[in-house]
């Protein structure tokens, strides 16, 4: 599969993603810079995380409006693979390609922590090679998390089982201790209608290795892979 | 002409950030305070002297980049100059 890691400035986790991507998995990879619009032969779009253009005025604001974004709009139009972590995911919310929107955290610090996360549907490209209620163990860093839909959106994510990740304690009970964000019924992933665009808080590229304390996001990575 | 923007959560959003000011001035001695909403305020200078005008765009500007209404919403003000 061949990847493309989009870099905006500030974007933080670009190189994590690329090694994971092409080191440790072995896969076709390639930065894109935030002005390239030429996206045309990758199958997955990475928007990794970070602070891109420092968070001014919301997180991932003014990164929506980069001149990459228009193709990454594209590219998930065609059916085509994007996922965006963190800052990423804020992104996604922001251009409107993964419904409502990330408020401050409830606890108003920055959460830089393993937390669980339960695997809610294993049916989509993100999710394939894991099964639904498994846990996974994900570091989160964030001081932006705490995910908002109104009741309605709630419902039709709930619904449609566009919900692929919930915070979770390490028997998979999804608590209101173990929401790291204060996130609506501890959400922390979601995906589109077509199931090809995924946007998630944790950060998988940090836990892919062994020496790194968990290698549960490579279950991510390669669900993608297939 | 000049605008102000202010730009704040819906009401139906809870503020984390207000709620935090809001305990510190209670701690303060300020207990007849309610309710805090922490926003944001824009200032802007406009090349253009029709006020109608001026809204239209402001609102067009608000909607698509300084407000994000799926959690906040905003109210706008403009003076023309002298």
């Amino acid at each position: 599969m061949k990847f493309g890691v989009v870099v905006f400035p500030g974007s933080n986790c670009d190189h994590d993603c690329y090694h994971v991507l092409k080191h440790v998995l072995g896969q076709e990879t390639e930065f894109v810079w935030h002005k390239d619009t030429g996206v045309e032969k990758f199958d997955c779009l990475v928007l990794p995380g970070g602070f891109s253009y420092g968070d001014y005025l919301r997180t991932g604001a003014i990164a929506r409006f980069s001149p990459v974004m228009e193709a990454v709009v594209r590219h998930a139009e065609k059916g085509k693979l994007v996922i965006g972590i963190c800052n990423g995911f804020q992104i996604l919310l922001e251009a409107g390609l993964l419904p409502g929107a990330m408020l401050r955290n409830d606890s108003l610090h920055f959460v830089c922590k393993y937390v669980r996360v339960r695997v809610e549907n294993s049916d989509t490209p993100f999710t394939g090679g894991v099964s639904r209620g498994e846990v996974l163990k994900i570091p989160v860093a964030h001081g932006e998390g705490n995910y908002y839909a109104d009741a309605r959106t709630l419902e039709d994510l709930n619904r449609e089982k566009r919900v692929l990740l919930r915070y979770c304690d390490g028997k998979g009970r999804v608590t209101p201790e173990a929401n790291p964000n204060g996130s609506c019924e501890n959400i922390a992933g979601i995906c589109s209608q077509e199931r090809n665009v995924f946007g998630l808080m944790p950060h998988p590229e940090r836990c892919s290795e062994k020496e790194l304390g968990s290698e549960d996001g490579l279950k991510i990575f390669k669900s993608i892979i297939g | 002409m000049r605008a102000r923007i202010h730009v704040t959560l819906k009401k139906s959003v809870l503020d984390p950030q207000g709620k935090a000011v809001q305990q510190a001035l209670s701690v303060l001695g300020f207990r007849e305070v309610r309710d805090v909403r922490v926003g944001k305020y824009i200032e802007l200078e406009l090349e253009e002297g029709d006020k109608l005008k001026a809204e239209e765009r402001l609102r067009e500007m608000s909607e698509r980049l300084l407000a994000n209404l799926v959690i906040e919403e905003y109210a706008l003000e403009m003076d023309e100059e002298e």
